[in-house]
């Protein structure tokens, strides 16, 4: 059941006075997760946005114990805490990975296999802006093609990893995709996560104004645009079940996704984008899609998933 | 009951993190460290050992969850060698600058390339700029007694910095000797349950290693250099509490043997130190005043130490198993640095010897000191680094 907005608490954990950019996706969705899960966690934050967001000692915006850690090791620090935890027994903290796509992606990938394949129980998030954001807009893994980066200034040639379905692959009992722009989405998956016992991966499309060249008050409307164009779908993978949640699951006939191509003209960084640039993004979405109806249709979806086709 | 065990240094730094009753445990295999994590999962999973052990993916990950574990306030304990140690480089900086009270075994062994699974220093000493206190070992007692110790050490509040226990792969690490464990209950009464200052606690919620600015990193770097001459105080304090309660202690900073009319101090670590000794009765047998002295503490850097041997010396032969290429031997290195604006220095001649695991023995010593003592008499050391044995 989806959690309504009447629901949620009036307690704020990310106080006032952070400093994230004007229109930061991230920032939204991180206090969207306190209020989804209160003050009983801590975090674990890599380098990252969200290790400048909180702003310099000797002050914090993070009103949770936060651990701050070396870019790679979010992943491999969370296990240490959720280990003594237990060590103290201490049964009622939630531990949370958070952490950008870079961290995610690229450098921190061992140390979040690692503790998947250990099934460390807690729930890691990656606040996916597509690029480097906090040292200026630089590609990573999740950067997807065509997108202009400071380290890619025509564009990139390659695609973006599909991380949601590489954790499917370590058979952890809970994967979810959001968007801040979808916040009640976000809050049921945060909560649900919470009641499962392992480890749970929730991957949330962050769109940043400062990175993808857009107006900071459009943030929302471009995360909204992400997922009606079918660029971004919103699904779970509960032990090996593949859903898509809504609106994405309205989204199957190709016909009711809008076109990529308005996504993507909205954005400074696929200025560049050929025409045959667009297509192509616009022909692996629907080859993705494709890919979505069968793991739904099919009753052999968990199969497939757990690798044993 | 006090009991002597014969075993390897390995299963006896196994059976001293259960003695230190750690908490929690994250570890990753490489020779010639694996037969402690293979000791402590035996150990963990027969119940003997009431801890969380976390198989970690890497070495860097091993002292990250250690970071975690540490700084969510429990008695943490892993352990590793060589490239794993190298791997560990970032997270080192970082459990010291988090002041986390972190022990963990280094089994010295050379870097490659080419691969040589064998005794070498230069793994751990050149992390020696990491923030760790640095203990070196000269047998497998030490090794038990030193981790015990370590935890007394670095969860004092005056000094709460990660301790290495560095002890060399083989010489040490697979070799059988004669141990005495001692009573736990005492063990417990001398090593109290950690309590920590501070953690990660939702009921008290801290930003710990947040950004700091110009404006107070300074400040902290300061804190740390403190802490290390608060260690360099109590290390010894604490060695001579341990042998009040169990008998024997281990020279505190340094380990000094015949040095008092010593004309010529051989001057080594690790395991040198107790070749040098049979080397040095030897050599007196033949009429020559040597001493040996054996640096067991290499961070805090034990100065006035070195100081005080440099009054009544005429010569120091340093002997390193490791080499700061493009300079010489670390221990030659911190030595002369710490003799610096002091009068009448004694002469000072430097040896690489033992690099990859390449025996150094008491004969080898003697050898060195005889050349040195040639040098000495000449008033004039020939050659500032020599390297020992060499194929040229």
């Amino acid at each position: 059941m989806m959690v309504s907005i009447k629901e949620l608490p009036k307690e704020e954990y990310l106080l006032k006075g952070h400093i994230a950019c004007a229109g930061c996706g991230a920032s939204i969705a991180l206090r969207l997760l306190f209020k989804a899960l209160g003050n009983k966690v801590i975090m674990v934050v890599p380098a990252c946005c969200s290790s400048v967001i909180p702003g310099p000692y000797p002050f914090t915006s993070f009103a949770v114990p936060v651990q701050n850690i070396i870019f790679e090791a979010a992943a491999a620090t969370a296990s240490g805490i959720v280990a003594a935890l237990r060590k103290r027994n201490v049964k009622d903290v939630t531990v949370i990975g958070w952490a950008g796509d870079g961290g995610t992606f690229d450098i921190g990938i061992q140390a979040l296999s690692g503790a998947a394949e250990r099934g460390t129980n807690f729930i890691y998030i990656c606040y996916d802006n597509e690029a480097y954001g906090n040292t200026g807009v630089q590609r990573s893994g999740a950067t997807p093609y065509g997108a202009w980066t400071t380290t890619t200034p025509t564009g990139k040639k390659e695609r973006k990893k599909d991380m949601p379905f590489i954790m499917a692959a370590h058979r952890i009992p809970y994967i979810a995709t959001a968007c801040p722009s979808y916040p009640m989405d976000f809050v049921t998956k945060v909560k649900k996560a919470k009641g499962i016992e392992g480890t749970k991966f929730i991957h949330i499309l962050a769109p940043c104004p400062t990175g993808w060249r857009y107006d900071t008050s459009k943030t929302v409307e471009i995360g909204r645009l992400a997922v009606q164009t079918g660029m971004w779908a919103l699904f779970e993978i509960e032990h090996g079940k593949f859903k898509l949640n809504s609106p994405s699951d309205g989204l199957m006939d190709k016909t009711k996704r809008k076109p990529v191509k308005e996504y993507l003209t909205l954005q400074g960084r696929f200025r560049k984008l050929t025409e045959d640039g667009v297509k192509k993004i616009q022909k692996w979405i629907d080859e993705d899609w494709e890919r979505y109806l069968k793991l739904v249709s099919n009753s052999a979806s968990d199969l497939a998933l757990y690798g044993k086709i | 009951m006090a009991q002597t065990v014969i075993d390897t240094a390995n299963h006896i730094a196994a059976y001293a993190a259960k003695a230190a009753r750690v908490q929690v445990i994250a570890a990753y295999p490489i020779t010639p460290q694996t037969s402690i994590v293979e000791r402590i999962a035996e150990l963990v999973e027969n119940g003997e050992l009431d801890a969380e052990y976390i198989r970690v993916e890497s070495e860097h990950s091993a002292m990250a969850a250690c970071i975690g574990a540490a700084a969510t306030g429990v008695r943490t304990f892993t352990a590793t060698a060589s490239h794993g140690l190298v791997l560990m480089h970032e997270p080192l900086h970082w459990a010291s600058g988090s002041r986390l009270p972190i022990v963990m075994p280094v089994v010295n062994r050379a870097l490659g390339p080419g691969w040589n699974i064998w005794a070498d220093h230069t793994d751990s000493m050149s992390q020696r700029d990491t923030g760790w206190i640095q203990f070196y070992c000269a047998d497998n007692q030490e090794v038990f007694d030193t981790i015990i110790q370590a935890y007394k050490l670095c969860e004092n509040e005056r000094v709460l910095l990660p301790v290495m226990i560095c002890l060399e792969a083989f010489i040490l690490s697979h070799t059988y000797m004669p141990v005495k464990l001692p009573d736990q209950k005492k063990i417990d009464d001398f090593l109290p349950s950690y309590r920590p200052k501070w953690l990660l606690d939702v009921n008290n919620p801290l930003s710990h290693a947040n950004i700091v600015s110009s404006e107070w990193y300074m400040e902290f770097r300061y804190m740390m250099q403190e802490a290390m001459e608060n260690a360099k105080q109590l290390i010894p304090e604490i060695d001579k509490e341990y042998g009040k309660y169990f008998g024997f202690e281990h020279h505190g900073l340094i380990e000094k043997y015949k040095c008092e009319d010593a004309d010529l101090i051989l001057l080594t670590i690790g395991t040198m130190g107790s070749e040098a000794k049979i080397a040095v009765d030897n050599l007196r047998n033949e009429g020559l005043k040597v001493g040996s002295a054996r640096v067991r503490v290499f961070r805090p850097f034990p100065k006035e130490e070195i100081r005080k041997l440099a009054e009544n010396t005429q010569l120091f032969a340093i002997i390193d198993r490791g080499i700061s290429f493009g300079m010489e031997g670390f221990l030659a290195e911190e030595t002369k640095a710490s003799l610096c604006n002091q009068k009448d220095q004694p002469l000072i001649a430097g040896f690489i010897a033992g690099l990859g695991g390449r025996d150094v023995t008491f004969k080898t010593i003697e050898k060195i000191a005889k050349k040195s003592a040639e040098w000495m008499r000449r008033g004039r050391v020939e050659k500032e680094t020599v390297w020992v044995d060499l194929r040229e």
